[in-house]
């Protein structure tokens, strides 16, 4: 039987200075991780959540995103008579003819601007994102110099609140409205009439993409594979949940650079669960050869040096996850490197990520308590009763 | 005549210090029987706690053999002379050496960690042994709290909590008062007369000498005939 676990819990309370600092040390380390993977976290939320499952997004071949498609007037009215695409209630395709490009907005936080997505959709664009709501206003008329903003852009932008007015293309344009989405992606976007737009930007031919909604599963994974190997039309399709979720790539420079971080300081953090753990076996020395006479063998002794380092490891995490916890639910944005514009998400800490950075703290509690949990254990009876 | 529980022969123990040969015993021939209580005497470096330590298996000799309660201790594994040592031996120390962050009764109750019995009975048979050694009353107290002839006597009462066959101590009496000394060696007579254990002591000090029912002398590693004892400590036992 193992030596009683009360033994290395009154341990780490007997020396509570060192114990805190180190597991303070941990903490910190445990902190900069799951920050990290907060971001990373929340913005998959984001674009994982984003994307109505029925719906198909179609660009010109070879571009990665809406920005940097240039899709042809002629090709949407070539494709938007396809088998499978759903109708709406007077018969006509749910298809939507859309143009996206990004204007600068200045925010409190960042005043010399960030990129937002601008948005030309047809009456059908709104049609088909049925699941935006309007909060505040109304939708903008078409044919009039007026946009409706999603809930994010509202907040984050003082220009973009209902009643003020937005510059951009050929003059101002009018808050008309704001429209609230469970879809994170979409509230960060201006939506406004396809054509007053493409006019300002004078891309009246060459738009930037078309959002289709199938009628069926089915029906949208044919369609997806109609559309791609339609050699005439030259164009890829995506569902639209899967194109949404290619965009979490914008938060894997900040992953990296977390994981980065927090990599060099479990180096430090191990080191420092090392020095504790090799103080208290020096320490504890002569209890150690007593344990030992008293029948406990060597792997006794390193199992209860080693699970001491886990418990102070195990408190370094829960206060790690204790300090990142605020974060959850705060608002941030961050520059998508697909749209090029910024996408506004909540850092997000889940359970998921809690556990992995108890797990990275138990691994930095392993790691640091091996050796000295070893050395414990390798002592001679003698040599560690004769230890002061 | 009773069972002979330790058995020596011309057991020699050399260590090598900072380039020096040592010798600390040399071809050791000794018979110990049940119920015996042994007292070895001998100055400081003399050779007798190396042989407690080796009779304890916690060294192991450089020659000859040793051979307590039937088992060859030269031959048995470190997780055999684990059990073994759990099993069979009590260990009192000079300093008590009493883990300081567990009570009296968790220290008691520690080496019973190792049998098969239910925590209740753990529970049970340390408060027993306190109420032996006369702690009955200070099973919550931890180490700090309790008087040096006390925390001897919880080491006592950790010593014979699994009912070994044989109690080895070293200087028992060596870091307490008199009072508490005598209270301390009083209790180990007991032990052995009224229970039956085998005790050996290692001790320089005459008076505890007397509790003991044969004196064994070692002297520069030599352990001496039986009823012989170096010159010089004859006007001190005198």
């Amino acid at each position: 039987m193992a030596i009683p676990i009360t033994y290395n819990i009154r341990n780490l309370a007997v020396r509570k200075t060192t114990t805190v600092m180190t597991a303070l040390g941990i903490a910190l380390t445990v902190a900069v991780l799951l920050a990290a993977f907060s971001l990373v976290e929340g913005l998959k939320t984001a674009f994982e959540g984003s994307g109505h499952p029925l719906n198909v997004l179609v660009t010109r071949k070879g571009s990665d995103s809406e920005l940097s498609s240039n899709f042809q007037r002629s090709v949407f009215n070539d494709m938007k008579f396809k088998q499978g695409i759903a109708k709406d209630s007077k018969g006509d395709p749910l298809a939507s003819l859309e143009m996206v490009t990004v204007i600068t907005l200045a925010s409190e936080e960042f005043p010399e601007g960030t990129n937002v997505n601008v948005r030309g959709v047809t009456p059908t664009g709104i049609e088909i994102r049925d699941d935006s709501k309007i909060i505040e206003g109304r939708w903008f008329t078409p044919g009039r110099r007026e946009v409706t903003v999603g809930s994010s852009v509202a907040k984050r932008y003082p220009a973009a609140h209902l009643g003020g007015k937005l510059k951009f293309g050929r003059g101002e344009w009018d808050v008309v409205g704001v429209f609230d989405t469970p879809q994170m992606a979409r509230k960060s976007e201006i939506l406004t009439d396809l054509n007053q737009a493409a006019g300002d930007f004078e891309r009246t031919e060459v738009l930037s993409s078309a959002l289709i909604r199938a009628t069926d599963e089915v029906a949208r994974q044919a369609l997806v594979n109609d559309l791609s190997y339609d050699s005439k039309l030259n164009v890829q399709a995506k569902t639209e949940k899967e194109y949404y979720a290619m965009q979490t790539s914008s938060g894997d420079l900040v992953k990296y650079l977390g994981t980065f971080v927090a990599f060099i300081m479990a180096i430090g953090s191990c080191f420092a669960a090392m020095n504790t753990m090799y103080a208290a076996v020096a320490r504890r020395s002569k209890e150690i050869g007593t344990l030992r006479i008293l029948g406990f063998s060597r792997v006794a002794i390193m199992t209860s040096f080693l699970a001491e380092s886990l418990m102070l490891a195990t408190l370094g995490g829960i206060l790690g996850i204790m300090l990142v916890l605020p974060l959850n639910g705060i608002s941030t944005g961050i520059g998508s490197n697909v749209t090029f514009s910024e996408v506004a998400f909540q850092l997000r800490v889940s359970p998921e990520i809690m556990v992995r950075g108890l797990l990275f703290a138990l691994f930095m509690g392993a790691f640091g308590g091996l050796l000295p949990a070893f050395s414990a254990a390798r002592k001679q009876i003698l040599v560690a009763l004769r230890q002061i | 005549m009773s069972e002979v529980v330790i058995k020596t022969r011309k057991l020699t123990k050399e260590y090598v210090r900072d380039e020096f040969h040592v010798v600390a015993l040399r071809d050791a021939d000794i018979e110990i029987h049940r119920g015996e209580f042994v007292a070895l005497m001998g100055p400081s470096g003399s050779g007798k706690s190396t042989l407690l330590h080796l009779a304890a298996a916690m060294d192991r000799p450089t020659k000859g053999e040793i051979e307590v309660l039937g088992s060859k201790l030269n031959t048995l594994s470190d997780g055999d002379i684990a059990r073994w040592r759990n099993r069979h031996v009590g260990f009192v120390f000079q300093s008590f050496n009493l883990i300081p962050v567990l009570t009296a009764l968790e220290n008691v109750e520690l080496p019973l960690k190792l049998t098969h019995l239910k925590k209740a009975e753990r529970i049970a048979h340390a408060t027993t042994a306190l109420k032996l050694v006369g702690l009955g009353d200070r099973l919550g107290h931890y180490p700090r709290q309790l008087s040096g002839g006390q925390e001897q006597r919880v080491a006592i009462a950790r010593a014979i909590v699994t009912d070994p066959d044989i109690l080895l101590c070293d200087e028992p009496t060596g870091n307490l008062d008199s009072k508490s000394a005598s209270e301390v060696l009083s209790l180990l007579s007991t032990l052995n007369k009224e229970h039956g254990k085998t005790i050996v002591m290692v001790t320089h000090d005459p008076h505890a000498a007397h509790y003991a029912s044969k004196v064994r002398y070692i002297d520069k590693g030599e352990l001496l005939t039986e009823g012989t004892m170096p010159e010089d400590w004859k006007s001190m036992s005198a």
